[in-house]
């Protein structure tokens, strides 16, 4: 409690709007959106499917497969960043086929940030969503097979519908936790401005060098992202619509 | 239309294994106790099981066969199957939820939509069009069900135990329509029942599953005069002997010989109605060659009508007026005679 009393004793309130408005952190700001959007996506496509695999196929290694996914959730995330670094860096073994084949790089790019911020919020949508796949009636899958319904006809009007809300609750928590990802991306993807510069990295740059009324505003935002997601959660937990 | 199914499916302590051939022309019940697999030999039919051994064909086609490695899944086998929960979609309308199988098969949206209207208003719901399941009783929900597995026309209708969950009101007017319903369609029946009362009202054929074999299976009229196993003699009410029959005598496997009236040689079942049975309570005089000294053990009523568990050197339910419950003072659970006539004994080979 008293970091956040801290942060709203202090919070410049009479010049949240401008310092907000200014052009370094309007740039970080709409950097973070597009980018934790972008992790949003590309842990849905990725992550859903795997967390379905995980939930309802049997495969050798499945055991190592899910401790491997959930590890970056207890991983330092510079530690994680150093790892993107070697995987997918300049001379990183991944990182230089995809150059030979498509001419892009990752490090110190925007889409260097999506990479690193995946890695980091990705297990959070995996978890939440193979434990919905698990938990889930598979009685009314059964009774639509009956009726005739395709594996992916059975996937799209029953199985997803069931599992809808939980996937909700994980995409909220995925994206928050994106949004406010740090370690990794700094490690990774560097801090250059309009590029690479996200939010928390905005913030930190400003407390660090003085300016503590745009570090104290762009502060103010994530804590107000993260509330909004905790409550919409906490509704959903409790059974009210 | 028929389903020829050779069925071999093991799961935890059962071993299903049947032979059972079934065409259109009648509505089969299949009966036994719990645990005998009967929802297992649906799930089968249906595919949601797999076969171990064996081989299905539905309408000359081998939908499934574990030794060609032919399987055709649940979806490919054009069945309805009404479930003892109803099962259904918590997310769509009755209405959705009737359409689900035809548009799921290609059927457009407005005619799908159409047909399931005109399912529900055959089903007596024509008010629950937009209701979703959580808002419709027990009954509703399983004529829902019911008009889900009609609407997509299949050739094989399976309903396991499809009254169970529905509480004893609305019991009798489902059972009722389920009746017609089942007159009417087209195809192969199928009813799960563990219930003798649903299965003769609503079959033509009995097919009794106990332990995972086939025991007994023939018209209902046949099977319930003469149950060729324990569990059918109890649900039918009727007291079953075994034994060796020579010279109008049976010696049972049990111990004891009994007089018929028949000249059959060899192994042979006897069937005794529980009204055949006499109690007295002291050593009959007369005609009656069959009589035991016994001891009324159990006693119940079955309507207005009394049931006593005779136990002596042969084990019999005799069923009597509440007037000689009280005149033989078998409450008590006293010494009392039985006898049956000859002529009250059915007999007929094993």
């Amino acid at each position: 409690m008293l970091p956040l009393i801290g942060l709203l004793q202090r919070a410049p309130w009479s010049s949240l709007v401008r310092q907000l408005r200014a052009d370094e952190a309007f740039t970080a700001l709409r950097l973070s959106i597009v980018t934790s959007l972008g992790a949003l996506g590309l842990s849905a496509v990725f992550g859903i499917p795997l967390a379905w695999m995980l939930a309802r196929r049997r495969f050798p290694g499945r055991a190592l497969v899910r401790a491997m996914v959930t590890l970056p959730m207890v991983l330092p995330p510079v530690v994680g960043g150093i790892a993107l670094l070697y995987a997918f860096g300049r001379n990183g073994f991944a990182g230089r086929v995809l150059y030979d084949l498509t001419g892009w790089r990752l490090v110190f790019t925007t889409g260097g940030v999506i990479l690193a911020e995946t890695f980091v919020a990705m297990p959070f949508l995996i978890v939440t969503a193979e434990a919905a796949f698990r938990s889930m009636d598979r009685r009314t899958e059964e009774a639509a097979a009956t009726l005739g319904a395709s594996a992916a006809y059975r996937f799209r009007r029953v199985t997803l519908p069931a599992v809808a809300p939980a996937l909700a609750a994980g995409a909220a928590l995925t994206w928050a936790r994106a949004l406010g990802e740090f370690g990794a991306t700094i490690t990774f993807a560097g801090n250059l401005p309009g590029v690479t510069q996200t939010t928390p990295l905005l913030a930190y740059l400003d407390i660090e060098s003085g300016h503590e009324t745009t570090a104290l505003a762009l502060s103010l935002v994530l804590l107000m992202v993260s509330l909004l997601v905790l409550v919409g959660l906490r509704d959903r937990w409790l059974g009210s619509p | 239309m028929r389903v020829i199914a050779g069925l071999g499916v093991t799961l935890g302590d059962l071993a299903l294994d049947v032979e059972l051939d079934l065409d259109d022309t009648a509505v089969v019940a299949l009966v036994g106790p719990n645990g005998a697999g009967k929802t297992t030999l649906v799930r089968a039919v249906a595919g949601l099981v797999p076969l171990e051994r064996g081989r299905l064909t539905i309408n000359e086609t081998v939908v499934e066969d574990p030794a060609a490695g032919i399987r055709i899944p649940a979806e490919g086998r054009n069945l309805g199957v009404v479930f003892q929960e109803h099962r259904l979609f918590a997310n769509l309308s009755a209405l959705e939820n009737v359409a689900f199988g035809l548009r799921a098969t290609g059927t457009p949206k407005a005619s799908a939509r159409a047909t399931a209207a005109e399912w529900l208003e055959r089903m007596g719901l024509p008010d629950a069009v937009g209701l979703r399941p959580a808002q419709l009783s027990g009954g509703q929900a399983q004529r829902v069900a019911l008009a889900r597995a009609l609407a997509v026309e299949p050739d094989v209708l399976l309903l396991d135990e499809p009254l169970a969950a529905v509480d004893a009101a609305a019991r009798a007017d489902l059972r009722h329509l389920l009746k017609a319903e089942l007159r009417r369609y087209p195809g192969v029946r199928l009813v799960v029942t563990h219930d003798p009362v649903e299965a003769a009202t609503l079959a033509d054929q009995l097919v009794v599953l106990e332990d995972g074999r086939i025991t007994q299976k023939g018209p209902l009229a046949d099977v319930t005069a003469r149950p060729r196993s324990p569990w059918v003699a109890s649900m039918v009410g009727l007291n079953l002997l075994s034994g060796t029959a020579a010279d109008g005598v049976i010696t049972l496997d049990s111990g004891g010989v009994i007089a018929t009236a028949s000249h059959d040689r060899g192994p042979t079942f006897a069937a005794i109605r529980p009204n055949a049975v006499s109690l007295h309570r002291r050593e009959p005089e007369g005609s009656p060659r069959n009589v035991w000294a016994g001891k009324a053990a159990e006693l119940y009523f079955v309507g207005d009508r009394a049931r006593v568990r005779v136990d002596g050197p042969i084990r019999l339910i005799a069923e009597v007026t509440p007037a000689a419950v009280a005149e033989l003072q078998l409450a008590d659970g006293g010494p009392v005679w039985a006898s049956v006539k000859a002529t009250d004994i059915d007999t007929y080979p094993i």
